[in-house]
Formats: structure tokens, sequence, C-alpha cells
């Protein structure tokens, strides 16, 4: 930008520099023509015409008018060239001596030359003799050999004191040839006009009519004499701006002088606005961005601060955090030891003789405990899942008994209130599964727990499936499961029978039959199809299970619906008036549901119900796990009614698939059928002619059917069956009921039903457990079983045992099982006892030795026992070898390991021990005559 | 009216038990166990029941002792103690007893002091109420017998 501005102040310069030097030179060459002209004049009319035109008077005249033309000169004077000959002649006919520029008569000279004419301003130069000066002389003799005008050096004017120029002309007296020499034109010289150039004033003048003049400054230069530079115009103390100055050439007219003007800024060049403007700017800019980053650096220092601050918050929060689940904990556990010691002696003392009232304050005072401490547990739960130190154990369980516990924990309560309790788990769901089965129990606690607190008719039902199995179906209606969405078809409720479990509404109509009758038959056909297809289900990982509780209880508020998960919330405060609890469970059961990778969520309807559902993944349980953890974990549920045929009576579908579930379990055959009716004519006819037909050898009868239907069939039923006569054929009826009075028991024996009724909620040990009552007698029948227990009982009749066991009650209860099929039992307490009993001479046939025992455990002393043996055995060989031969085998007493836990590794150590086998405790008969058969089987025969 | 009598105690006596199984308080051990009573040895059940009783209890004093002790708890003492009581628990068909048992010996092989405590806590109070109930399904066989035995100098 200032080299912009320096380019066009040059430029302005140059062309103002030229502007004037152009116009100095046009007014110059104007005045030179002009003297130029007055020359011409001169030779015209003062030597061409004879007698002469022009005289001193004339001359002034007309160039005193003629002024205006020349403006520049301050005055011409016309000189005549006199040679020294003619000089008298001159002086004489002018009547005056020719003077020197000092006024003084001219000396001796070669030529002169006067002043003859001159105008009025220079009129003191006449008579004198141009030749005398320096300046005039040069110049003089220059014109008259040029023939032009010419110049003298700026030198001060004789009147002024100006710097000023003479500008001379030659007048020639006759016209000049063409190409004139230098002789020929100093030859016809007549003389010379000369005029002085004021060009001081002339540049003044000549300045002062042009704008701008202020700005500039001129010198003007006689540059001929290239060394030494003659000043013209101007005042050299004047400097200006030095640094910048332009040149423009002047031609006046004479070749031989050289002319220049020089130009320069009368003041340097004004700093730019814009230099000053973007230095501002930038100062300003500069002003900002520091402030900016100071601003910047502030915050960062004190977000720094405030950091570091946060920090140490956050470390004191979480401090405060551990302290506080510590002091759960502390306080909890604190709390719960003395609670339990409460609890303890409360139980101690409900058993002790107490009048009714005492006993009712020392119930109230158990209750008030036992909610106390399942709060304080709550509370901890929840605090450790907020420490995130809640962690899920793996180990395989079995999903089903658990919700069998469950569900018997809630059994009193449902029954009392007659609420119908029921659990359906899939056949696709795995036996066992991998998980933790206290989590998993708490949840379906919670929740069963909480169906039950506000369910006062109709049914609870725990429903089990794979979640990608109830997906279709729910999406088939989900339309259908708008939360609360249709109160007015509660209303008509009371008339229409639903079907589900117990014939009322559920809020989720998933669990209708129209909706799980696709999901069983789905099932059943899954099932039919082959083992092989969950064998092919069992190659992924992990198993996602959906369970959903479902109940017919008071619902939830609409308002309340979305804060049921959040703790200490509950739907309303007066729920925990009339219900209790405190909203805890809920938030800790959704906790646990997302530890378990699942989800919870619930539809309610109020008055209508509520149907919890949850997903939970599980890991599929090794095949080769299964078997060792099976049995500490599940309940062992027996084998003997595998194959059985039932019959189950039942008018709701749904209650029906339950029952059939649980007959499932125990490995039964079980067909449905609707009524009584039904039932009747699926048996009848069967009885009487086809034998394709099922045989049910139970049949069991919901109540409600039961009531329901008329006498008169199940009469038929009764008829049916004495008129076939193969009365150990018949099969046994067993009611199916929730609750039942004393008057409907009696009136069910009376039917024909066995004194055992199946109670709800069903669970598949109990069932078994009731089976077997019912079945007891029955079963002896059975030939298999008959002579199984024969078997058993001849193959230990008579023979002599030790048992060994520390635990007196097992010794007790294995020596009485033992003795109950004949065999005569000893006892010892450990393992010393036993050597000591088995000191070589002994009469016993066989040993059965518990493993784990203090001191001595099972397998030392089977080794040492066997010492003994090996060494006794030597002892004989070596003493007869007759008799050695034949009694090789004789000390080696047949040793059974008795053991609660049967894994199989401890089965081969115990065989390394040269143990003989094991039997499981408590005695079973099929364990116990397969393990005892393998020894004492041959030796009956080698006896006899 | 003694008779009416016998019926009803007969009828509280399988009320009782339907009750017990249908908690899950007891298993088909105890039915089995009842089986090996016969006439050679008429109270088996209850013998070896109060048998039971007392060695329970020695083990529970004993298993709390070892928990209370809060300086160092015998884990592998406590395991002893607790194997006694599974035996012994599944010999008489005591179901929920040897769950507890379980979990408690689960507890104690990973040295968890809090889950072992919780787990006795559990255990006595499982242990009062099967002593509660058995006590009075005895006294109601007791009763029976009583009953029974009045009956038959009616009878012959």
């Amino acid at each position: 930008m200032d080299a912009d501005n320096k380019v066009r102040r040059k430029e302005v310069l140059s062309s103002m520099c030229d502007e004037r030097a152009r116009m100095l030179q046009d007014q110059f060459s104007v005045s030179v023509n002009h003297v130029h002209a007055l020359a011409i004049l001169i030779s015209t009319f003062h030597y061409y015409k004879n007698p002469s035109a022009i005289d001193q008077e004339t001359f002034a005249e007309y160039t005193a008018r003629t002024a205006f033309e020349r403006p520049l000169l301050s005055g011409v004077a016309y000189a005549e060239r006199v040679v020294h000959s003619e000089r008298e002649e001159f002086e004489r006919q002018h009547g005056w001596t020719i003077k020197t520029m000092q006024r003084e008569p001219s000396p001796v000279r070669d030529e002169y030359a006067p002043v003859i004419l001159s105008q009025e301003t220079v009129s003191y130069i006449e008579s004198l003799d141009m030749m005398s000066g320096e300046e005039d002389r040069e110049n003089i003799l220059r014109a008259r050999a040029t023939g032009k005008a010419v110049l003298t050096n700026p030198f001060r004017l004789l009147g002024s004191h100006h710097l000023g120029v003479v500008l001379t002309f030659p007048v020639y007296k006759s016209k000049l040839p063409t190409r004139p020499t230098v002789e020929e034109r100093i030859e016809a010289t007549a003389g010379y006009l000369g005029g002085a150039f004021d060009v001081e004033s002339l540049v003044e003048n000549l300045l002062g009519q042009l704008a701008g003049n202020q700005a500039i400054l001129v010198h003007v230069y006689d540059i001929t004499n290239s060394s030494d530079h003659l000043i013209m115009y101007g005042h050299q103390d004047e400097d200006g701006d030095l640094a910048l100055l332009y040149e423009s050439k002047l031609d006046f007219g004479d070749p031989f002088r050289k002319h220049t003007m020089i130009c320069r800024y009368h003041q340097k060049a004004p700093t730019s606005w814009t230099a000053l403007t973007t230095a501002f700017l930038f100062f300003v800019i500069c002003l900002l961005v520091g402030y900016i980053l100071y601003g910047a650096a502030i915050h960062i220092v004190k977000v720094e601060d405030d950091f570091h601050e946060m920090q140490e918050l956050k470390v004191r929060a979480e401090a405060a955090d551990v302290a506080k689940s510590q002091f759960l904990a502390t306080v909890s556990h604190e709390i719960r030891t003395p609670m339990n010691g409460i609890l303890g002696m409360l139980a101690l003392l409900l058993d002790t003789d107490l009048s009714s009232t005492q006993r009712d304050y020392a119930q109230t005072a158990q209750v008030c405990g036992k909610a106390l401490i399942t709060l304080i547990n709550e509370v901890l739960d929840r605090a450790k899942i907020e420490a995130g130190k809640l962690e899920m154990e793996t180990v395989p369980f079995d999903l089903r008994s658990i919700l069998d516990d469950v569900l018997s924990l809630f059994s009193e309560k449902s029954r009392n209130k007659g609420v119908e309790l029921a659990v359906f788990v899939s056949d696709k769901v795995p036996e066992m599964v991998m998980g933790d089965p206290g989590r998993f129990r708490q949840i379906i606690t919670n929740l069963v727990g909480n169906s039950v607190k506000f369910t006062e008719r109709g049914h609870i039902f725990v429903k089990v499936h794979l979640a990608e199995n109830t997906k279709p179906v729910a999406d088939t209606k989900a339309e259908n499961c708008l939360n609360g969405g249709s109160d007015d078809s509660v209303l008509l409720s009371g008339a229409h029978q639903f079907k589900t479990l117990s014939g009322y509404e559920a809020a989720d109509e998933r669990n209708s039959w129209d909706s799980f009758k696709n999901l069983v038959s789905y099932e059943e056909s899954r099932y039919d199809a082959s083992i092989n297809m969950t064998v092919a289900g069992e190659t992924s990982q992990s198993v996602s299970l959906m369970v959903s509780v479902e109940d017919t209880g008071i619902g939830i508020p609409l308002i309340a619906q979305d804060r049921v998960f959040m703790p200490f919330m509950q739907a309303d405060s007066s729920t925990s008036r009339n219900y209790g609890g405190t909203g805890i469970g809920l938030s800790i059961t959704k906790c646990l549901v997302e530890l378990m990778g699942g989800h919870i969520s619930f539809v309610s309807r109020p008055q209508v119900g509520s149907t919890f559902s949850f997903t939970a993944d599980f890991g599929r349980c090794k095949k080769a796990s299964f078997n060792e953890t099976k049995k500490p974990n599940t309940e062992d549920l027996p084998s003997s009614f595998r194959g059985l045929k039932a019959m189950v009576v039942d008018g709701k579908p749904v209650r029906a698939s339950v029952t059939r579930y649980h007959l499932k379990r125990l490995g039964m055959l079980a067909e449905v059928a609707s009524s009584v009716k039904r039932a009747v004519s699926a048996c009848g006819i069967n009885g009487s002619s086809c034998g394709s037909k099922i045989q049910p050898d139970i049949i069991l009868v919901e109540k409600d059917s039961w009531l329901s239907g008329e006498d008169g069939d199940l009469s038929l039923l009764m008829l049916d069956r004495k008129q076939n006569g193969h009365m150990f054929k018949l099969p046994k009826m067993i009611l199916l009921a929730t609750n039942i009075t004393n008057a409907e028991l009696e009136k069910a024996k009376a039917a024909g039903f066995a004194d055992t009724t199946i109670m709800k909620p069903m669970r598949a040990s109990m069932v078994a457990a009731c089976l077997q009552q019912v079945l007891g007698i029955w079963k002896k029948r059975q030939a298999g079983k008959d002579t199984q227990n024969g078997s058993l009982r001849s193959l230990l009749c008579g023979k002599k045992i030790l048992v060994v066991d520390d635990n007196m009650v097992n010794r007790r209860v294995a020596a009485g099982a033992l003795k109950k099929f004949g065999a005569a039992v000893e006892c010892a307490e450990s393992g010393k006892a036993a050597l000591k009993l088995l000191q070589i001479p002994h009469s016993f046939d066989a040993c059965f030795m518990d493993i784990q025992m203090p001191e001595m455990d099972g397998f030392e002393a089977t080794r040492r026992l066997r010492m003994m043996e090996s060494q006794a055995n030597e002892q004989m060989n070596g003493g007869d070898t007759d008799e050695g031969l034949a009694q090789k085998s004789e000390w080696h007493v047949p040793i059974l390991a008795m053991t609660a836990d049967v894994i199989h590794a401890t089965y081969d150590k115990c065989l390394k021990c040269g143990m003989d086998g094991y039997v499981s405790k408590p005695f079973e008969e099929e364990n116990l005559y397969q393990a005892v058969a393998k020894f004492f089987k041959v030796k009956p025969i080698s006896d006899s | 009216m003694l008779g009416l009598a016998a019926d009803r105690l007969r009828a509280d006596t399988n009320r009782l038990l339907a009750f017990l199984f249908h908690q899950g308080i007891l298993d088909e051990q105890f039915l089995q166990l009842q089986q090996l009573e016969d006439e050679t040895s008429p109270n088996f059940v209850s013998e070896v029941v109060n048998i039971y009783f007392h060695e329970s209890e020695k083990l529970l004093r004993n298993l709390r002792s070892l928990l209370m002790d809060k300086e160092f708890s015998d884990y592998n003492k406590m395991g002893i103690h607790l194997n006694q009581f599974m035996g012994s628990s599944s010999s008489i068909g005591a179901k929920r007893i040897r769950n507890v048992c379980v979990a408690f010996r689960a507890a104690s092989e990973q040295n968890n002091r809090a889950g072992c405590l919780r787990a006795l806590e559990l255990l006595e109070h499982e242990y009062c109420f099967l002593k509660n109930k058995l006590h009075e399904l005895f006294q109601i066989q007791q009763q029976r017998a009583l009953a029974a035995a009045v009956r038959y100098p009616m009878q012959n």
C-alpha cells in the first residue's frame, strides 16, 4: 500500500514537473519567437530601408506596445555591430561615445556592439558596448556564428539583481545564402538583438498561475557545464523532500545550453492514513487477541481448579458411598445377629406352653421380626447393587425345582385366600441352566410375593419359556394388550369366563388359552419331532428365558405405572397401609434382572390384574458337569412313576396343561379330558373293547370339574369299573384342589376318590409323594418291584454287616434299613473302631463304610483293612499252600462306600482304595440292590 | 368317641405330613424311614429322629461357636460339621435343612462369612421349625397309639 502510494506520489510529481517545464518552455519559446520577429523587424526596417524606418523613438514605442507579447523579457535592446574602423564615424553619427558596461568610454577593440535601440525599461544600457561584458560578448559571438537565439549563463541582472539570462539574436544585413558558413554569417552580421529574461520572476509568475504551487519546490538549473550546475531559479537553502525528486529537461531553443528543472515536494510525504489505520487496527487486533488468550488462560486455570475440586469431591463422595455401604452392611449385619437371637428365642418361646394371649403376642413379635429381617436384607441388597458389589454366581441349577420351592413358600397364603397358584415351564427350557439360583429365586419370590399380596381371587400363574419362543405369539397379541385399555369389559367379566388359568380375566392376554395353546402345541411338535432337535438347540452357549408372572389382583393404577420400579415408591401411599411392604422389592428385582442381562416389563389393568414378565440370560449346562452337579442341587424325583398313564380331567385347558407338565416331569404320560363325561367315554370304551386307546393308571380330577360334573357321570365311571371286574387294573382317582372343606372331602371319598387329595399349588415332588401314598399298596402288587424287594431280602438275609459311620443318625438309619432286609447289623462309629472289629478272624459278610469321618476317613480305613487282609492271606498262603489255593479269596470283605454326594471322582477314588462299590446315602432300595447284587450274587451260589 | 378321636388323629397325621411334604420340608426318605418301622422296632422313627435332634443341636452349637469366633473361622471344621449335618438330614429326609446345608457349605467353601451367618440363621430357623413339626407329629402319633391301646381292650 505504501509502495502504491509512493508510486502515485512519484507520478503526481513527475506530471506536475513536466507540466511546469512544458509551460515554462512554451512561454520561453513564445518570447524567443517574438524576439526573433523583432530581429527580423529590425533587419527589415532598419537595414533594408534606406533611410532607416526605425529610430530610437519608434523602437521604444513599438517595443513598449508589444511588451505584452514578451512578458518574460524585462526589456529588449538592439546593439549594432561596429568594427573599430567605423567607430569614429559611428560615434560622430550618433553623437555619443561607446561605453563599456562600467559606463566608461570603451577602450579600443576590434569591434564593438553598442546599443542603439532600446526599450524604455532598459534605456540605461543605451550606448553601452555589449561586447565589453564577458557574458554578452560570448553570447554575441555564438549568436552570430550560429544565427540562432543563444542564452547566457544565468547571472544577476543589472537592474533588478534577479537571476536572469540574456537572449541574443543576430541581425543580418543581407539575406544569407541557404547554407551559410560561419564566416559568411559573421560577415553578414549587422547587429544583435538582446533581451534579458528575468527567469526568477518569470518562473515565479508561471508557478503562481498553476495549482498545487505550494506543494512542490521547483529549481531550474543550467547544466551546460555538467560538473558545475548553475542555478537559475530557486533557493539553495530550501531542501524540501530530499527523498523524491524529478528532473525535467528544458529546451529553451539554444542547443548549446542545457537546462533542467528539478521538482521536489515541499513537504515530506505525509505518512499515509491507511498505514496508520492498519497499524492501529493491527494493534487493536493484537490487543483483542491478547485479551482473548488471557481470558482463555484464566478460564483454563479456573476449569482446572474446578476439575481438581470436583475430583476431590468425587473422591470424598465415593468414600462417603463406600462408608455408607459399609455402614449399611455392618449395621444390617449387627442388627441381624441379635434379631436372629430374638427370632430364635421367639420360636423357642412359641414351642413352650403359652396362653393364647401370650402366644398371640409372641407370634406378632415373630412376624414383625421377620419383616424387619426382610427389610434389612432388601436394603442391604439394594446397597450392594448400588455399590456394584453384587456379583452373579454361575452355578448350574434346576429352574423347575426353584420355581416349585418358591411356589410352596406361598402355597399356604394363597390357599388361605383361595387363590390358585401354578407354574408352567416349557419343555424346551433346559433341565439345568447356569446362573445364580439365589438371585433367580429372589426375583421370582419378589414377583410372586407381590402378586400374592395384591390378589384376592383368581390365580397367580408363573410361566417360563424360551424368550424367542414367545415372540411370535406376543406379536399377534400385542395390539390387544394396551394397559388399562378396556375398562368397560371389566364390568362384564363377571358373567364372562375368560380362558385363563382360573377363568378370571388377566391383564395380559398372552397367557390365555388362545395363545397358550399355540405355544404348547408348538412345543409338542418340537418335543415329538425328536430329541435331535434339542441337541441341535443346545449348540448355543446361552439360553434366554422369558418368565412371566400373571395375577388377577387389584392391578396398578395408571398414574403409578411409570414409577413402579423406583425404589421406595408404592403405587399409592395407602398401599403400604393396606398391604404393607416398603416398595423396594421391585426396584431390586429390576436391578437383578438387568444384572442377569434381561429386562423387566409389565402389563397391568386396574381391577383386572398385572402381568410382570422379564427375560434373563442363562448359560447352558455342559453335559459333563450336568451329571455331577445334579445330585446336590436338585431334588431327586422318584423314577418309579415312569411310564404310568394318567388322565387329567379339567375344564380349563391352561390349568390342565400345568397339571400335565407336572406329571410329565415325573415321567408320566398324561392325557387331558375337558370333562368327566369325556373321561368316562374315553376310559369306558377302552375298558370293554379296544386296547389301543389309553388305559389310564390314574385319573386326576380337578375339583371344579368334579363339582360341576353330574354325579351320574362319576357313578357311571364307577359302574364301569365294577362291570369290568379287573379290580387290580382299575385307575386310581385323585382329586386336585386348591382348598377343600371336610365335607367336600367326605363327599369325594364317597364318590370313590382316594384319601389323599393333591393340594395346589402342585409341585413335582409333592405330587410324587401323594401318588406314592395313593399307589403305595398298589405298588407292592407290581411284579417288578416285588421281585426286587424280595431279591434284596434274599440277598441280605442272614448276612452279618458292619456299618461304619460317625454320624449316629446315619448309623441308626442304615442299620434300620439293613435290618429290615434281614441282615444282622453291627455298628462302629469310627474307622479305628471298624478296624478293631475287622481284625482278621471275623464273621462279617460286608462292610458299609462312610467316607467322611473325623480322624480316619473311609479311604484310609479301607486301605489299612486291605493291608491287613493281604498280610493275612500271605501268611495263610505261606503256611498252608493246599488250602491256600482254595481259600485264596477268603479274606476280602466287600466294602461299600456310603456317601451323600456321589460324584464320579469319588467313585473312582473308592475303587482305587480297594472298595467294592458305593451306595448313596440315604439308602434307596434300587441303588442298594444294584450295589449289593454285584458281590452277593456270586456268594449265594457258591454257598449253596 | 374314642374311635372318632382315632380317625381325627389319623386325619391330623395325614394333613400334617401332607403339609410337610408340600412345603418341601420332608421328602420321601422320611416315608422310607417310616416304612422301616415294624413290630421289631416300633419306635424306630422317633428314636432316629431324637438322635438326629440330639446330634443336630450339638452340631448347630458347634457351628455357631465357630462362626461367632470373630478372629478366625475354621471353615474346614465347619465343612466337616456340615457334612455330618447334611448326611443325617438326608437320612431322615429333612430336605429343606439339607438344602440349606448345601448352601451353607458352599458359603463356607468360599470363606464367605456373611453368607455363612445367613445360612446358619436359616438353618437354625429351619431346624426349629422341623423340630416343632416333628414333635407335633410324634405327639399325634403317641395319642394315636394311646387311642389304639385304649381301643384294643374294647374290641377284644
